[in-house]
């Protein structure tokens, strides 16, 4: 079994900011997974603008900002980078068993940062009934599909939920040439940037629904309209108040979950309401040299935010592993 | 000309078909899905009964009992993973134990084997985290669970080893006798035969009135389903029921063949044989019931849900020779325990084949046995490593909630996928807790690689199910916007 001094799981912003800060701090022998095929995570999706202003203090795309950081990585041999690198075990003594095509590693760490972001809630976890046709997508799923693979998921849509990517994506599909039908908020206000409400929702006229939730998705085989009804404080459906939206597409975008499952497994000490890890200082867990940051560790409303408290990760790390 | 045509794709249609295919027969067997197993079978719980809640002079409960032993056998011999967890049908009350004792008499008349009353203390040991108010249960060991797709397809790929002709996307429109044969307008096409085994599911009421039978009907009862984080897969040891009432077995709770929690089914009785959608109220019905069983079941570990509907017809299987329209078979009614008794009522059709002049002669080479299909997340590590080393496909993980690599998805599109959701059936890829969101557009692309097609022609379940309705690469200049055919 080799041994590493830091490993660290997920190649995103938070990963990447930690490994180049552990670096800076004196660590020389960093192992950096990331299981897809390039480093920078979600970013690479995020087309949009308004990464940088507080870090940078430049206006910059997802790709351009993870590509500074990509750079920096990569001008850094210190840094070891092992892409399509899955973790599929982990336990308390920071043994990782991670499958690579070709190979099944198993590595043990003095130090471990787990990076490794959050997925979206899902049309299930929030309970929305009616059929399961085609046409209902993630939010991320969406935009992966229009920015990454470049089709287009729907040319009517309804959006559920107001969050940060539910507005840009009601907005990419208008600049696509789709229509949006709506966006359904079940809370009284939105959780989502103010900007992000003005500029990709009221300047397009995009009915935006407060208090109301999506009663039942109709469609055989590709979604064909939405049952919405108002709701009262308690979440509940207000009598009478139903009507339906004709659409192609609901989109779903209600809220974000760290994803912890390794550390779970692991044996670290997690909060079940909010599936982060149970922590009384930022990046820190109940298993000493376990680390989690950005999205993991808790969500983010920005990707600067989540560089600075990665760095501080990536400097945690590095006493971690000197104090030893 | 057909020696026999199997109508329907399901658990009981493939079964069919692979036991016909023992003997030389020209066989064919019609779907109207994009895939097999798409129908009922599509929302079956996998759960191989043991033959405990079924009428004891009722043939259901006769092919129940008989199915459980041969899915065992058919199961090995096609390298389906069946696990014999045992089942637990569980008492609050005196009354309810009288009434446990009751089912065990039944049952052993049945012939179901090492049955047992046990009591509190057993239940503490054995299943922990069961309610405390529990105060017995009736214990058949040899109750089990097997994926009833993974049943279904491997049924179908043997039966096409072994010469059957499958047709999908081919809907039976007509029935016309012709002398002594039939022939069936399906899809464009017609399909002569001189035997016909109507395994229509839901359907069979209209494939039997295409001859003029129209003594049964089929009543559509809509269960609802539940799956939990694979994360809760020590939740239970055996499959928990409750008291069995009149309409249903109750809601359970089990674990399935792939490590999920499954609470539910609902009972519902509808006229509607196409509603599968799903209902606050069914969750709530259901979230009650269970938490009854198993109080540590957290709704917040949900992360899919489904409904199916049981194909009712009448308190018993019907399965017949149609003597007004001789030569056909029916097999209708196929309500649960129909997975168990699948291998059953195969040889029970074969049966009634023969005794109305069918001639049976056994083919020279019966290719009794199938590779079993590689499933990474279950293979222990030594022997993911070995696969890895082997074919480094195997190492290149798609679907990161349930652990499916490229290489299974490529090959469930080489053993027949063609839909999203048949790959999700096969492999799992897609059904954990993220529900696709990050995996899709990359099985979209095998998919579309494999099979050649455009990426805007992948659907999710067949035609009218497209994911995309638009691609970029394919507009001429200018794009999205020119709709209409306006310049």
């Amino acid at each position: 079994m080799k041994k590493r001094d830091l490993v660290i799981v997920g190649g995103g912003p938070a990963g990447m900011a930690a490994a180049l800060t552990a670096h800076k701090e004196g660590v020389r022998d960093i192992l950096l997974l990331e299981r897809d095929q390039y480093l920078g995570g979600i970013l690479n999706q995020c087309i949009h603008t308004g990464f940088g202003i507080s870090y940078f203090k430049e206006i910059l795309t997802g790709p351009e900002y993870a590509g500074r950081f990509v750079h920096r990585i990569r001008n850094t041999p210190a840094i070891e980078i092992s892409l399509k690198s899955f973790v599929v075990h982990l336990t308390k003594d920071k043994v990782l068993t991670y499958i690579t095509p070709g190979r099944m590693e198993v590595v043990q760490a003095r130090a471990l940062i787990m990076a490794t972001g959050c997925r979206e809630k899902t049309r299930e976890m929030v309970h929305i009934p009616g059929t399961r046709p085609a046409g209902i997508f993630s939010a991320g799923l969406a935009q992966k599909l229009i920015n990454i693979e470049g089709l287009l998921p729907g040319k009517a849509v309804v959006i559920v939920g107001s969050g940060d990517i539910g507005l840009i994506m009601a907005r990419r599909f208008i600049l696509e040439g789709a229509q949006v039908k709506a966006v359904i908020e079940i809370q009284k206000t939105s959780r989502g940037l103010k900007r992000n409400i003005v500029q990709c929702v009221q300047d397009f006229d995009i009915p935006l629904y407060f208090n109301h939730k999506i009663a039942c998705i109709h469609g055989k085989d590709r979604v064909e309209k939405v049952t919405v009804c108002r709701v009262d404080d308690a979440f509940n459906e207000v009598d009478d108040s139903r009507f339906e939206i004709a659409c192609d597409t609901v989109l779903v975008s209600v809220g974000l979950i760290p994803e912890n499952e390794l550390i779970e497994m692991a044996g670290v000490a997690i909060d079940h309401r909010t599936n982060s890890p149970i922590s009384d200082a930022v990046n820190a867990t109940s298993v000493p040299g376990i680390f989690v940051c950005g999205n993991s560790f808790k969500v983010y409303d920005l990707a600067d935010s989540v560089t600075a408290d990665s760095e501080l990760c990536g400097r945690m790390a590095a006493i971690y592993l000197s104090r030893r | 000309m057909y020696d026999i045509v199997v109508i329907g794709g399901g658990a009981v249609g493939t079964a069919v078909a692979r036991e016909l295919s023992r003997y030389k027969l020209r066989i064919a067997l019609l779907e109207k899905e994009e895939e097999l197993a798409f129908g009922v079978s599509k929302s079956n719980s996998g759960i191989i009964h043991p033959g405990t809640q079924n009428a004891p002079h009722s043939l259901k409960g006769r092919l129940c009992v008989q199915g459980n032993q041969l899915v065992r056998s058919i199961s090995r011999e096609l390298g389906v993973d069946f696990k014999e967890v045992g089942e637990l049908i569980v008492a609050f009350t005196l009354e309810d134990i009288a009434r446990l004792k009751q089912i065990q008499l039944d049952a052993q008349a049945l012939g179901v084997g090492g049955l047992q009353l046990v009591d509190r203390s057993w239940l503490w040991e054995n299943e922990p985290n069961l309610s405390h108010k529990i105060i017995a249960a009736l214990y058949a060991p040899t109750a089990g669970i097997i994926s009833p797709y993974r049943w279904t397809y491997d049924l179908s790929e043997n039966a096409r080893r072994n010469g059957v002709e499958i047709f999908t996307r081919t809907r039976v429109d007509r029935i016309t006798r012709a002398g002594d044969h039939f022939e069936i307008s399906a899809a464009g096409q017609t399909y002569a035969c001189r035997y016909l085994v109507n395994c229509a599911g839901l359907f069979a009421d209209e494939i039997a009135a295409m001859l003029g039978i129209r003594d049964f009907t089929i009543k559509p009862r809509k269960g609802e389903e539940f799956l939990l984080d694979k994360k809760r897969q020590n939740l239970t040891n055996h499959l928990i029921f409750p008291l069995p009432s009149p309409a249903s077995k109750g809601t359970l709770v089990i674990i399935t063949s792939d490590g999920n929690p499954m609470i539910g089914p609902t009972a519902e009785d509808t006229d509607d044989k196409s509603d599968v959608s799903t209902s606050e109220a069914g969750l709530r019905k259901v979230i009650t019931s269970v938490k009854r069983l198993v109080p540590a079941i957290d709704e917040r570990d949900i992360i899919a849900y489904f409904a199916g509907a049981r194909p009712v017809a009448g308190d018993d299987f019907i399965i017949r020779h149609e003597y007004a329209a001789a030569g056909c078979i029916t097999v209708a009614g196929i309500q649960s325990p129909g997975l168990t008794a699948s291998p059953a009522i195969a040889l029970y059709v074969v049966e009634l084949l023969r005794k109305h002049g069918l001639v049976l002669r056994r083919k020279l080479f019966f290719h009794r046995y199938r590779k079993k299909t590689v499933h990474l997340f279950s293979a222990g590590f030594d022997r993911a490593q070995r696969l890895i080393r082997k074919d480094p496909s195997y190492g290149d993980i798609v679907c990161r909630c349930e652990m499916v690599s490229a290489k299974e998805i490529r090959e469930a599109i080489q053993r027949g996928a063609r839909t999203l959701d048949g790959i999700k059936f096969r492999t799992r890829c897609q059904a954990g807790r993220c529900h696709g969101s990050f995996c899709t557009s990359r099985v979209m692309k095998i998919l579309a690689e494999e099979t050649r097609a455009p990426l805007t022609a992948i659907s999710k379940r067949g035609p009218g199910s497209a994911l995309v309705v638009g691609d970029r690469a394919q507009e001429p200049p200018g794009g999205a916007a020119q709709e209409g055919g306006q310049p």
